[in-house]
C-alpha cells in the first residue's frame, strides 16, 4: 500500500466536505475491497476518511411498509436480520451467496454497492486497463475475458459489477439514499451504477463528495415467490459466472408481478422492466420464462471465451424463474 | 516491553523467530488499565493521522495494549509484528484464504484486510485468545484429537471459525460446519478432520 493520511469523519456534513476538499481521499468502512486494491496498487489515495463511526449502522422500519438498511450495517447482520430474512428473502440468499463469512462480516451495504470490477486487467497495474487508467486501452476485448460482459459493454470496457446483493436490490427496486455537500438526494438503484460508454472509470452516478447513508427496500419483498440463482466455477467463495434474482407474484398459475435481475453479465444489475410487462398475464411456466430469458438477452454480444455467457445466462433465468415460481 | 511470551523453539533456546525479531525493532508495550501516551493526541475536531505511525490502544484478548501502527498498516502486520502475537497467520494478504481471522467484537473476519487504526474501540480475540490459561478450548483439544491440522498454516484461522460456529450454535450440523468454514482455505484437504473435531468440540461442549 501507498502511504496516506487517514482521519475521522465526526458527520456526515464533515466526511462529505472532506472528501469535497480533498481531490484524492476516500471514504473508508468495511475495507475489504479498497485495502485489497490498495494492496494491488489499483487504488492508490492520499488520504483516508475513515467513516465506521457515523450512525448510519441500524435497519429500521419505513412508514411506507419498506425497511431502511443502514449503509454501515454489514452484508452478514443484513442477511441474517429477521426483517430480511422473513421478509425479503431473496437479498439474504444473494447476500449469502457472495464472499466469505470473514469477509460478509466486514464488508458493509454501502460499500457493496462500490465494489470495483475483478476484471483481471482493472488488478493488472502491469496491462492498460481504461478503468483502471482512462485512456490506456482495454486489455480484456482481445484478452482472456471469460469473466467479462455480454450485455452493455463498449468498446472501452467489457468489465462486469461482481456484487449479488445489488442483483437482488435491483430486482427488488431498491433505492440509495446518499448525502453531499448539496444535501440529499435519492437515487434508484438500477440507475446507480452506469453503463462503461467512453467513461470506464466511472462506476457509478455518486458524486466524489456524496455519502451512501442507507439503502431503502420497498414494502413488497416478494418474499413467497422468489429465488436468487448464482452460476459459479466453484460452489463456494467464486464470484457469479451468471447469476439471475428472480421474483414473482402469482394469481394463481398466472403471472400477475415479475422482477428479474442478471448478474455477472454486465457493468451493472441487468434489468430491463419493459420486458417484464410482456409476460404479465401469462401462465407461470417455462414458455413465459424463455420468452422474458430471450428478451433479456437480446443484443446480446459475447467475446472470445465468454460467449457461452449467452445461453448461460437464458438457462439461468428460466431456472430462477422456476424455482421463483415453486 | 511486553514481556516474552514465546518459549524458545530451538534446542539451545534459540529460534528462527527471536533471532529475525532480534535483528529488527519491535515497538510493543503493554499496559492494563491506564490511558498511557495516547492521551497526548487527545482529538480535538478531526485530526489528521499519518502518514507516519501514530499511538494506537488496542484490546487484545482482555488486555490493553498501547503501541504505534502506520495508517496504512493492517492487523495482522501489527498483532505479529508489534504485539509478538505471532499465532494468527499471514497468507495471502488479499482476503482470499482466511488464514489471518481473528474476532473482532466476536466476529471473524480477516486481519489482512482491517486497518489497525479502524479497530481500535473494538475487542479482538486472536488464536492466543481462545485457551483458557492452559487449558485448550474444546475446539482446539477437538482438533488435536482429530488430526485435524497438518501444515499447521490455516489451523488458527480455521479454529477461529469454528469457534465463531460453536459460540452462536451449540449443536451444528455437518452443513453448518461446512459453511462456517468456506472461506477457510487449507491447501492440504484436512477439511473432513475439521468437520469431525467441530462436531466432537460442539458434543463435548454440549
Amino acid at each position: 500500500m501507498n502511504n496516506f493520511t487517514y482521519t475521522e469523519a465526526k458527520s456526515v456534513t464533515a466526511a462529505a466536505a472532506e472528501a469535497a476538499n480533498q481531490s484524492h481521499a476516500k471514504f473508508i468502512a468495511g475495507g475489504t475491497n479498497l485495502i485489497d486494491l490498495m494492496k494491488y496498487r489499483v487504488e492508490n489515495p492520499e488520504r483516508l476518511i475513515d467513516i465506521t463511526r457515523l450512525a448510519f449502522d441500524k435497519i429500521e422500519e419505513k412508514k411506507d411498509g419498506g425497511l431502511r438498511l443502514g449503509a454501515l450495517v454489514t452484508n452478514a447482520d443484513t442477511a441474517y436480520h429477521a426483517a430480511v430474512e422473513n421478509r425479503y428473502p431473496l437479498l439474504a440468499q444473494a447476500i449469502l451467496s457472495g464472499a466469505s463469512a470473514q469477509l460478509r462480516n466486514a464488508a458493509t451495504n454501502g460499500g457493496n454497492l462500490l465494489q470495483r470490477t475483478r476484471c483481471y486487467y482493472f488488478y493488472d497495474t502491469a496491462t492498460p486497463c481504461n478503468k483502471r487508467e482512462p485512456g490506456s486501452g482495454c486489455s480484456a476485448v482481445g484478452g482472456f475475458n471469460r469473466i467479462c460482459g455480454v450485455l452493455g459493454t463498449s468498446e472501452h470496457c467489457i468489465a462486469t459489477h461482481p456484487s449479488d446483493m445489488c442483483v437482488a436490490l435491483a430486482a427488488l427496486d431498491a433505492t440509495v439514499q446518499v448525502t453531499g455537500a448539496d444535501g440529499e438526494r435519492s437515487i434508484p438503484l438500477v440507475e446507480f451504477h452506469r453503463l462503461p460508454n467512453d467513461t470506464p472509470h466511472i462506476d457509478t452516478n455518486l458524486q466524489p463528495d456524496e455519502v451512501i447513508t442507507a439503502i431503502d427496500l420497498p414494502a413488497e419483498g416478494f418474499a413467497k415467490n422468489s429465488a436468487y440463482v448464482k452460476v459459479r466455477d466453484r460452489s463456494s467463495y467464486a464470484f457469479a459466472v451468471v447469476s439471475a434474482a428472480a421474483a414473482l407474484t402469482l394469481d394463481g398459475d398466472k403471472i400477475k408481478d415479475v422482477r428479474l435481475a442478471l448478474g455477472g453479465v454486465a457493468h451493472k444489475p441487468w434489468r430491463i422492466p419493459e420486458a417484464e410487462q410482456e409476460i404479465i398475464g401469462m401462465t407461470a411456466d417455462r414458455t413465459a420464462f424463455q420468452k422474458l430469458a430471450e428478451a433479456y438477452l437480446q443484443g446480446a454480444k459475447g467475446f472470445e471465451h465468454n460467449a457461452f455467457k449467452i445461453e448461460l445466462a437464458k438457462k439461468t433465468i428460466v431456472r430462477a424463474l422456476e424455482e421463483a415460481a415453486s | 516491553m511486553k514481556k516474552e511470551e514465546n518459549k524458545p523453539a530451538g534446542k539451545k533456546g534459540f529460534s528462527r523467530r527471536n533471532f529475525l525479531r532480534g535483528t529488527g525493532l519491535t515497538a510493543a508495550g503493554m499496559v492494563v488499565g491506564t490511558k498511557g501516551f495516547a492521551g497526548e493526541f487527545a482529538p480535538a475536531a478531526a485530526p489528521v493521522y499519518g502518514p507516519d505511525e501514530v499511538p494506537v490502544t488496542l484490546s487484545v484478548n482482555d488486555g490493553s495494549y498501547q503501541t504505534l501502527a502506520r495508517p496504512d498498516e493492517v492487523l495482522v502486520d501489527t498483532l505479529r509484528e508489534r504485539l509478538d502475537l505471532t499465532g494468527t497467520k499471514l497468507v495471502c494478504g488479499r482476503g482470499a484464504c482466511s488464514a489471518c481471522t481473528v474476532m473482532v467484537d466476536d466476529k471473524p473476519v480477516c486481519s489482512c484486510l482491517t486497518l489497525t487504526m479502524e479497530v481500535q474501540d473494538k475487542k479482538i480475540t486472536t488464536i492466543e485468545g481462545v485457551a483458557d490459561g492452559d487449558e485448550l478450548h474444546p475446539i482446539q483439544q477437538a482438533f488435536i484429537d482429530e488430526d485435524a491440522s497438518m501444515c499447521g498454516f490455516c489451523t488458527p484461522g480455521m479454529i477461529m471459525s469454528c469457534k465463531s460456529l460453536l459460540d452462536r450454535n451449540s449443536n451444528p450440523s455437518l452443513d453448518e460446519v461446512k459453511k462456517a468454514v468456506r472461506g477457510n482455505l487449507c491447501r492440504c484437504g484436512t477439511y473432513p478432520h475439521v468437520f469431525k473435531a467441530t462436531l466432537k468440540a460442539a458434543e463435548r461442549m454440549g
